[in-house]
């Protein structure tokens, strides 16, 4: 197997842009990384082999006219299945969409391929993005790289585990309540929610709009970085897009200095119900970032113990609305129209085989939560709360920089241990959610294995909107140190996969 | 808070155009139940001088010039339709008039 | 089936009618609510879609500019206050003419509210002012068209399938509620009438919307109920939709009260129900009952953000809005010195603004009204123009003007001469240099053509001296004649006084 697959992106996109290693070399690499591996590991839902060749191919020629490159042109990278790409199925991990081939391409995906990133296919994801395993695929679920066994994490587990399997080394994800910073925590690579509004939503197939953002996977933060700089940027197709330059994430993940800076440990994100070797190694982590010249405090935002229910409510009910569309009228598949049966039937037979139990699940509570009698105590009190949550971040970062937790309670655990409890399934997002609920950005870094299980641990590093910036500057220091301490990144822990 | 019956979830269904078979809405209800009484915890805090929010960006007055961009063709607009005829959308019948 | 009702006359004798009318407007922009595609009507089926108006997976709304500013100017124009923030609400049902099965409409917090349409009427009493109370303007989007096929009458019902064209989907529409208009008694149906025509006015003059009733672009609503008397409690209301001429208004209104008053009457309760007009018969049939289990689950449309117009903004559009109509009209009547009919022949005509540009210009106000209700009217016609593309300008109707009153064009001439300039050949002087359009004031040619006149009719000079001066058309239409139209009409008619001797 080619060496080209355990490299960062920044060195691939230098080695293409000097000419020494093609670009179509590359991504023929990760395609026979992705035959080998993908079996195991399910990613991808749909690789597209001959689209990846013909941009690296694309990019080639550009260099050898001597054009100039983007930072990452000629880097292959895994697209979560909820981004509408032209020409390329976008099934958002549902049968309702199976066999969609958009025609039109989300933003992101615009800036991707303007910036010459090698396209590899879709990355499999809990349907519409509901969960934090990627069980709820369709499609079957993703295996973790470093247990198959167990979940990668989710919605986003496709792209957290093509990066840690080194089937790409970039990936696009979307966050509602932790899909990229969750699976990066447990599958030992970095994951970075931008400030809502910060990376264009127009083309990401909403589940729930107010908190929904798409953000960057990587194996390091230099290279999340580079990522986030390429797809960031004010977009006049999404209203909520923030008309202002894009923080430099890029200086702030090669300056990694965080001397002088107040770090504040969020008191009620932590604790009970965190395993223990979560616990372990990010209080190690609080003492790197103190020996680093930090300083750090312990913060208290006391609305956060009520931001799961809020999220709960909220997201059931903008996303009830958000698949209304999901009819069998306009596209993706049909059931149950024999010439007989209303339209009205159709939809609701439709609909019915198209969605899965967690996705029924949802719809039938947001459906009920925005209803009439019930939208006040529901819908109304959360939006409410969401307000509290926002003023405890304002009153945090009155007083510190930054603020870090951990990014989930447990590392990966078993396939089909949580699938039938939604309420289990639903903690694992318990620090991730009130990030989302305040728009604000967030970095999930691998700080370690869980002495107990040797399965990763993510530490979860927040910052206030529109400072991205920040979180790689924080996220690079103490990279730094700890690559130093492991003797290389954190995967190489990982177990080599079969067939590989 | 009130629970939720299976009458509540065909009721629910039934807005949402979902045809849950009647064998399977004890077990969606129940469900239910236990997340409705979980996110119940939303009422335990008080929120009497508290605004609601809509919107993590706190941006008004966001708009477009009226000039016009551009259209798909009805050959791609119609592309992912399941039914198409005389270029147009084609549904079953339809019961209930609006 | 056709319901009972009750003789209107006896009806308003018995009960006392509430009125509410819903009028949607569809906004004359350039592009949709939320997306660029075109508005303009009659394209082929889904040609002015995209993903935004055909709601695709991961499409997104922006908000049209001209769209909130016309909403906003509309607001003014109805005496509303104008919300200092509001925000756009998803309205949640499923349709198959909604791309996202939803509206994107505005629920609790329109953007215009509590203003007032003053409307007159003639009454048995003279002419009479109602105020029609407007309890708010609200921004929202057009749904697509289906049509219906199989099945006997095209219609939805006994249909085998239909067809979805999204064009009109996502074109702007501002939905202007009353409140219950109280009050009329028996002049429910002219109030109503008179609302939506004064309505349509307003609308037409500020420019927002093409009002075309029979095109779809002004939609009407009818809500009525009756009351025993005007201190009981409002009844039933029932809602006649897709109301669309002025006259169907009126008969709408006329047929509900006759309707709802023989139910009443036989102790039958009004059901509150969505009911279909029907121009042909004239009469409203029951459409589908509106349930307490209608839920609309609102809730504020999070892809779109707040809009807070400022103050600024609403004094400068309502500083720049055009003047009221029906004041308008009150002033124009007067400074004209015309009588209401004729008014109502210059409003008619689609040409009042044509006529005030041109008597600002310093034409005479009856000769520009003459011109622009006669021969421009004509030309449109015949060439199928709309009154406001015939190429006539404010100058040109004041050179013709000119020219007539220095003798220099007659009438017909100038009718000549605006022909030309309809045909683009150029401006009246050179059209009347290029066509030779000029009185001919030589009295020598005119005496021969009047000799030529007399030779070929003898009869006719011994019936003018005889005293039937009346006769004398025929010679000045014949001398007319030879000349190509170029004499002047009445110094012909002199001359043939002279030499006959005979004196008017």
């Amino acid at each position: 197997m080619s060496d080209l697959i355990r490299k960062d992106a920044s060195e691939l996109a230098g080695l293409v842009s000097s000419g020494e290693v093609s670009a179509v070399e590359v991504a023929q690499a990760h395609l026979d990384r992705i035959a080998a591996v993908d079996g195991a590991v399910h990613a991808f839902l749909h690789v597209d082999t001959k689209g990846a060749l013909a941009s690296a191919a694309a990019v080639d020629v550009k260099v050898k006219a001597g054009d100039k490159l983007s930072v990452l042109a000629g880097v292959p990278l895994g697209l979560k299945d909820i981004l509408a790409t032209n020409g390329l199925p976008t099934t958002c991990g549902s049968k309702v969409l199976a066999g969609w081939i958009p025609p039109y391409d989300a933003t992101v995906v615009t800036k991707l391929r303007e910036a010459g990133i090698v396209i590899l296919g879709k990355t499999n994801m809990d349907e519409f993005a509901m969960g934090s395993s990627t069980e709820h695929s369709a499609f079957g679920p993703t295996h973790n790289p470093w247990d198959l066994e167990r979940i990668p994490g989710g919605s986003g587990g496709g792209s957290s585990a093509c990066v840690s399997a080194f089937e790409a080394p970039l990936a696009i994800g979307t966050d509602t309540g932790g899909s990229i910073r969750q699976p990066a925590a447990v599958t030992g690579s970095v994951g970075v929610k931008p400030t809502y509004g910060g990376v264009s939503r127009y083309g990401l197939v909403a589940l729930a709009s107010s908190l929904d953002q798409a953000g960057p996977c990587a194996r390091n933060v230099l290279d999340t970085a580079l990522l986030h700089s390429v797809i960031a940027g004010y977009d006049p197709m999404d209203s909520t897009s923030i008309n202002s330059p894009v923080p430099d994430v890029i200086s702030a993940a090669k300056r990694g200095d965080i001397k002088g800076m107040k770090v504040g440990v969020v008191k009620e994100l932590g604790g009970e119900g965190y395993q223990a070797g979560v616990r372990s190694r990010f209080d190690e982590s609080v003492a790197l970032i103190e020996s680093l010249g930090a300083q750090v405090v312990e913060v208290s935002c006391p609305s956060f113990p009520a931001a799961l229910a809020a999220y709960y409510l909220i997201l059931p009910s903008e996303a009830s609305s958000n698949l209304a569309k999901f009819d069998g009228i306009r596209f993706g598949n049909r059931v149950g129209d024999d010439g007989t049966k209303s339209v009205e039937q159709v939809m609701s037979e439709t609909r019915a085989a198209g969605f899965g139990p967690e996705v029924i699940r949802r719809i039938i509570l947001g459906t009920y939560a925005l209803s009439a009698g019930y939208y006040d105590a529901y819908y109304g009190q959360a939006q409410k709360v969401r307000t509290l949550i926002k003023q405890d971040f304002d009153a945090a970062f009155a007083k510190v920089d930054v603020l870090i937790s951990p990014t989930a309670p447990t590392t990966a655990f078993k396939i089909g241990e949580k699938l039938d409890d939604p309420l289990a399934m639903y903690l694992n997002d318990v620090a991730t959610i009130p990030v989302n609920m305040a728009g604000l950005p967030g970095m999930s870094l691998p700080i370690g294995l869980a002495p107990e299980d040797n399965l990763p641990v993510g530490l979860q590093i927040i910052a206030p909107a529109m400072a991205d910036d920040r979180l790689y500057n924080v996220g690079a220091a103490i990279e730094r140190e700890l690559l130093a301490k492991w003797g290389g990144p954190i995967l190489g822990l990982a177990p080599e996969l079969a067939g590989a | 808070m009130s629970g939720i019956s299976q009458e509540d979830v065909a009721h629910l269904a039934n807005l949402a155009r979902i045809n849950i078979p009647t064998k399977e809405l004890g077990h969606y209800a129940s469900q239910l139940d236990a997340i409705l009484n979980a996110v119940a915890v939303v009422s335990s805090l008080d929120t009497s001088n508290v605004a609601a929010m809509s919107h993590p960006v706190p941006m008004t007055n966001v708009f477009r010039e009226d000039i016009p961009g551009v259209s798909l063709t009805a050959e791609q607009a119609l592309s992912g339709a399941p039914a198409v005829e005389d270029e147009r959308f084609r549904v079953p019948r339809i019961l209930d008039e609006e | 089936m056709a319901e009972a009702v009750m003789n209107y006359d006896e009806a308003i004798s018995k009960f006392d009618p509430v009125l509410g009318l819903e009028v949607h407007v569809e906004l004359g922009t350039h592009t949709k609510m939320f997306c660029g595609c075109s508005t303009v009507f009659g394209a082929a089926p889904n040609t002015h879609v995209c993903p935004v108006c055909l709601g695709l997976p991961g499409a997104l709304p922006a908000l049209n500019k001209i769209g909130v500013e016309s909403a906003i100017r509309i607001g003014l124009a109805l005496n509303c206050e104008i919300a200092q923030w509001c925000r756009f609400a998803r309205k949640n049902y499923f349709y198959p003419d909604m791309p996202k099965n939803f509206q994107t409409s505005q629920y609790d917090e329109p953007i215009a509210f509590e203003g007032y349409l003053d409307v007159d009427i003639d009454t048995d009493e003279g002419r009479k002012t109602f105020r029609v109370p407007i309890e708010r303007a609200h921004m929202e989007e057009d749904t697509g068209k289906n049509s219906h096929v199989g099945g006997a009458t095209g219609r939805i019902h006994g249909a085998d399938y239909s067809l979805v064209d999204y064009n009109r989907a996502g074109i702007p529409l501002i939905e202007i509620v009353t409140k219950p208009i109280t009050g009329t008694g028996k002049y429910a149906p002219e109030v109503a009438k008179a609302y939506v025509a004064a309505l349509r006015d307003i609308l037409r003059g500020l420019g927002v919307s093409d009002v075309k009733m029979e095109q779809g672009s002004l939609r009407c609503d009818v809500n009525l109920s009756l009351r025993e008397t005007p201190e009981s409690k409002l009844g039933t209301r029932s809602e006649t939709k897709n109301v669309n001429s002025l006259r169907s208004v009126e008969r709408a209104v006329r047929y509900e009260v006759t309707r709802h008053a023989a139910r009443l009457t036989a102790g039958d309760s009004i059901v509150q129900e969505t009911r279909h007009w029907h121009e042909d018969t004239g009469i409203s049939t029951s459409g589908r009952p509106k349930s307490d289990a209608e839920d609309y689950r609102y809730f504020p449309e999070p892809d779109l953000l707040p809009i807070a117009p400022s103050r600024e903004w609403v004094e400068e559009l309502r500083a720049a809005l055009p003047e009221n109509p029906a004041v308008r009209r009150a002033r124009l009547v007067a400074d004209w010195g015309l009588s209401e009919i004729d008014m109502n022949t210059v409003v008619n005509s689609g040409a009042l603004n044509l006529i005030v540009e041109a008597v600002s210009a310093g034409v005479e106000p009856a000769a520009a009204r003459k011109w622009w209700t006669g021969e421009l009217s004509r030309i449109a016609n015949d060439r199928g123009l709309e009154i406001d593309d015939v190429p006539v300008t404010p100058a040109d109707l004041k050179r013709l003007e000119e020219l007539i009153s220095s003798g220099a064009l007659n009438d017909k001439l100038a009718r000549q001469a605006l022909e030309g300039l309809v045909s683009g050949e150029g401006d009246i002087d050179a059209i009347v240099k290029a066509r030779g359009l000029a009185v001919v004031s030589d009295d020598g040619p005119l005496l021969a053509a009047i000799d030529k006149a007399l030779a070929a009719d003898p009869a006719v000079a011994e019936t003018i001296k005889s005293g039937k001066l009346a006769a004398a058309g025929s010679v000045v239409g014949a001398v007319m004649k030879a000349t190509r139209g170029q004499a002047d009409a009445a110094r012909v008619r002199e001359l043939l006084f002279e030499k006959l001797g005979v004196s008017e």
